[in-house]
């Protein structure tokens, strides 16, 4: 009893299997996948992403309590990692290489295979012509077959017809590209999972050892492993810049010019490079970007003891054209309290009066240090930089710290000059402004497989060329004797790609006759 | 020339471009409102296409263009495509006006007007070599409205001074990405044009009017698809190929998931779609043009959508030029 009835599951079991493997690997299935992975890819380009701007998505995380845990839980904040795009992507390399395998197969029988014989009936396909001709049937199938030849056409004859094919190619460029996508795929893997990218800022004159401690931010792939990290380090010279200063454009910087010295390795020769936008430096396989730039006033706090608490160039971030800088200075090892800064550097600073004579907003008129004056608001307290938790350069923690005030009880806000120097009140101590250095934003990747996955869209690119473009088709030729003594010769053509032209079709179909018959013959249809 | 000189010639050309689609779009009104008086069977679908070296689209219908009404309607519709020549060559003139009133010289692709002006002049250039090479003539009242609309929108509403490129777009690759871009969206443009055209046609039986003029389904789908099968390796070849090498030699990273990366990737993943769809039974025809026209929507909300709504992507080209060569991201940690 129980014998046949497990032959049956397992028959349907394995029924089951090949029905599964069937749709997966369906036209439709591939169609279906493709517009899913359209769709997925959409909410990564609307919320904020880990890999791409983490300050977005904390500003974000911020803003959005409630969705935060849900948004985390659909892993919305690294879309392109997430179980579920991969999921799709997979499944569609898994349905492509089910689809082509057999492809593979069925195309290299069919190249070594001859062109079809010639139907029974010539007459009935839609794109035919038939003529009569005194010639005898040989010489017409002899000179079928030379002018077939001289199309490019791959021609088998027998003792009444000539069949012919071409057009070969397309077949092995759409499989060509195919294949080439996954191609594709592993390049674009190895470098997700063995590369990394990091960026740091330095101060002019400062150096850079490629270790993994050096970096302000790193992000590397999730098999990535820090032996494999060149051990090489640079140095920036000296940072150069060109401000345009006339003319409708004046103001805006350009020629962004980093002069580097480096080493490809720690005992290495130094060399120079001018490290530019678009001109990376490549050791190895990893490669060296110059993507940003900024201004560090060189600020000094002294505490009420009168110790230097904190002193040396403090980068502050651009916001916005004119190089207006927001930045943080933070002296935690203040007497008698915590000591911190917090405001905007303006390269040239002007402070506007409308119409009625009021005050502006402050602001910078040039990105260039013409009149630079750092503007900042003072704390004291708990700047929270002692429980241990992380927390960026780039924010103060106010939480537990509270603002300086002047007499009249408004916020000490101090304006300086370099070389000014301010006592702040209570006792805390002396801020003073004593320059500005310049920073710069250098990246640093490393992502094997790049040329894979080039060469592998260079193929993708050929084979799609050909998958498109040529066109598959077979031609008839036949010839039968009459009872008059004439031959009626019946000439055939089938297209066989997805863009077929009737009109072209109709064009060559016409040419062949032409070259067949010599002067046009009197046509039986 | 100075460039303020040159950027007025600019603006001057655009506007006479204008002018000269405006007279085309009325010839070409003229010679429809005259077609309707016509009996349909009695023209074919290509007035204007004439010397278009095509074998006539429809077998069967034989032109009889050379006296009474026919000829008025021939008149207009030659007048209305020689009238959109004139208007692309003045285009053209006015993109290498913008090109050349910019300090340093450069190409005309460095804020969203100058992409507008230059997109538009790509949908009219690519519809006269359609009209040469497949005698597309009858789009020319739907080509030439779309691009005056478009090109109007440009010059009233996007607007911007003549800045020069920043760095990061100061690279030959530049020109190569942007301009197999521009091309690829001309011909996704006119293709999804086309492929209203069939929606509507196969939607409406026409028997009068200009959808019943235009050619039959099967040739809209396969003027369409031609299109489409232009656009996409040029699309494919600007954003899979110079694409990420020029965004590896400025950003450091050849693909960085940036919005604008990701609806090009959108795009081309819903164009292989459609070209999918025509071979696949149960989507050819309606279902294949409606993708087309998704992959469409896709490609402009790219184009103007990312641009103005979205802050993360390194390629807006709307506000401000980014401060910095790129943003410097704040995140490291003290
Ligand atoms: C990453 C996924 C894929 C991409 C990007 C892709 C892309 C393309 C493109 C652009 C074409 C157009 C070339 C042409 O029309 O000749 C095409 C054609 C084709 N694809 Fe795919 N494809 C994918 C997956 C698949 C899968 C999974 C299958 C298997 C079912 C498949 C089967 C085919 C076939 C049979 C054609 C030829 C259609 C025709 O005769 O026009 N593809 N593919």
């Amino acid at each position: 009893m129980s014998e046949p009835s497990r032959r049956a599951s397992e028959l349907s079991l394995r029924e089951l299997a090949r029905w599964t493997w069937r749709q997966l690997t369906s036209m439709r299935t591939a169609l279906v996948l493709l517009l899913l992975l359209a769709l997925a890819a959409i909410p990564g380009s609307l919320i904020p992403q880990e890999d791409i701007d983490s300050l977005a998505v904390t500003r974000w995380k911020e803003a959005h309590p409630e969705l935060t845990p849900i948004w985390e839980r659909l892993d919305l904040f690294s879309v392109y990692t997430s179980v579920w795009f991969s999921a799709i992507y997979i499944l569609l390399m898994i349905s492509l290489v089910g689809c082509i395998l057999p492809r593979l197969g069925v195309y290299w029988r069919a190249l070594r295979a001859r062109p079809p014989r010639a139907p029974r009936n010539l007459g009935r396909l839609p794109e035919s012509v038939a003529y009569e001709t005194g010639e005898s049937p040989e010489v017409v199938l002899e000179r079928a077959v030379e002018v077939l030849r001289r199309r490019r056409f791959r021609v088998v004859t027998d003792d009444e017809a000539v069949a012919a094919e071409r057009g070969y190619l397309r077949e092995a460029g759409n499989l060509l590209f195919h294949l080439a996508v996954v191609v594709v795929l592993v390049g674009f893997a190895l470098g997700g999972l063995f590369g990394y990218k990091g960026g740091v800022i330095l101060i002019q004159g400062n150096g850079f050892s490629n270790n993994l401690t050096q970096y302000d931010d790193f992000a590397p792939g999730s098999l990535f492993d820090p032996s494999d990290m060149e051990d090489f380090w640079f140095r920036v010279k000296q940072f150069d810049i060109e401000w345009i200063t006339e003319g409708r454009s004046a103001g805006q910087a350009r020629e962004f010019n980093a002069h580097l010295d480096y080493r490809e390795t720690q005992g290495g020769e130094t060399r120079d490079y001018d490290l530019r936008v678009n001109h990376p430096l490549t050791i190895g396989g990893t490669d060296v970007f110059l993507i940003g730039h900024g201004y560090a006033p060189v600020i000094t706090v002294r505490d009420g003891n009168g110790d230097v608490a904190i002193s040396g160039p403090t980068v502050f971030l651009p916001t916005d054209q004119t190089f207006a800088s927001f930045g943080v200075v933070k002296a935690p090892d203040a007497a008698p309290g915590q000591i911190g800064l917090e405001g905007t550097f303006y390269p040239t600073f002007v402070l506007d009066r409308d119409a009625e004579g009021n005050l502006a907003m402050p602001r910078s008129a040039w990105g260039e240090p013409l009149d630079p004056l750092v503007s900042l608001l003072v704390y004291t307290g708990d700047l929270g930089l002692d429980d241990g938790s992380p927390s960026s350069i780039y924010v103060l923690d106010k939480a537990a710290a509270e603002p300086v005030l002047k007499e009249d009880g408004r916020p000490l806000r101090l304006d300086l000059r370099p070389g000014d120097s301010v006592e702040l009140p209570d006792g805390l101590g002396t801020v003073s402004f004593d320059g500005i250095e310049r920073w710069n934003k250098i990246q640093i990747s490393r992502t094997p497989g790049k040329l894979l996955a080039l060469g592998g869209v260079v193929l993708a690119l050929v084979g799609l060329l050909g998958s498109l473009f040529i066109r598959p088709r077979r031609a008839w030729v036949r010839v039968r004797r009459q009872d008059d003594g004439s031959t009626l010769v019946e000439v055939a053509r089938l297209d066989r790609s997805s863009g077929a032209d009737p009109e072209a079709g109709a064009r060559e179909l016409a040419e062949i006759v032409d070259a067949l018959a010599g002067a046009p013959q009197e046509e039986r249809s | 020339m100075t460039d303020a000189q040159w950027e007025v010639f600019s603006y001057e050309a655009v506007i006479a471009a204008g002018v000269l689609y405006f007279l085309a779009m009325l010839a070409y009104l003229v010679e429809w409102a005259a077609l309707r008086r016509v009996a349909s069977d009695e023209v074919v679908a290509e007035p204007v296409a004439v010397g278009a070296g095509s074998a006539p689209a429809d077998a069967g219908r034989t032109p009889s263009l050379e006296e009474g009404p026919g000829r008025r309607v021939a008149m207009a519709g030659r007048l209305g495509l020689v009238l959109t020549g004139f208007a692309t060559a003045v285009h053209l003139a006015a993109l290498v006006g913008r090109g050349l009133a910019a300090d340093p010289n450069r190409v005309p692709w460095g804020n969203m007007y100058e992409f507008t002006i230059s997109g538009t002049f790509m949908v009219a250039l690519i519809f006269l070599v359609g009209v040469k090479l497949r005698g597309v003539g009858w789009m020319g009242p739907i080509v030439v409205t779309f691009v005056l609309v478009a090109l109007m929108a440009a010059f009233l509403g996007l607007d911007d001074a003549v800045l020069p490129l920043p760095d990061a777009l100061n690279s030959p690759w530049l020109v190569i990405h942007v301009v197999a871009a521009v091309i690829s969206t001309g011909a996704f443009t006119i293709g999804g044009i086309l492929s209203i055209l069939y929606l509507v046609k196969a939607r409406a039986h026409p028997s009068r009017g200009y959808l019943a003029r235009i050619p039959s389904l099967d040739r809209l789908d396969r003027l369409s698809y031609q299109m489409h099968a232009f656009g996409f390796p040029v699309w494919t070849f600007a954003v899979l190929i110079t694409g990420p090498i020029w965004a590896h030699q400025a950003w450091g990273a050849y693909w960085n998931w940036d919005p604008k990366e990701v609806w090009a990737f959108i795009t081309w993943v819903l164009y292989a779609a459609y070209l999918h769809a025509r071979a696949t039974a149960g989507w050819r025809g309606k279902g294949a043009a409606w993708l087309a026209l998704a992959a469409l929507a896709t490609l402009w909300f790219n184009f103007i959508g990312i641009n103005f709504f979205s802050t993360a992507s390194q390629h807006s080209y709307a506000g401000e030029a980014v401060p910095v060569v790129a943003p410097a991201e704040a995140g490291s940690t003290a």
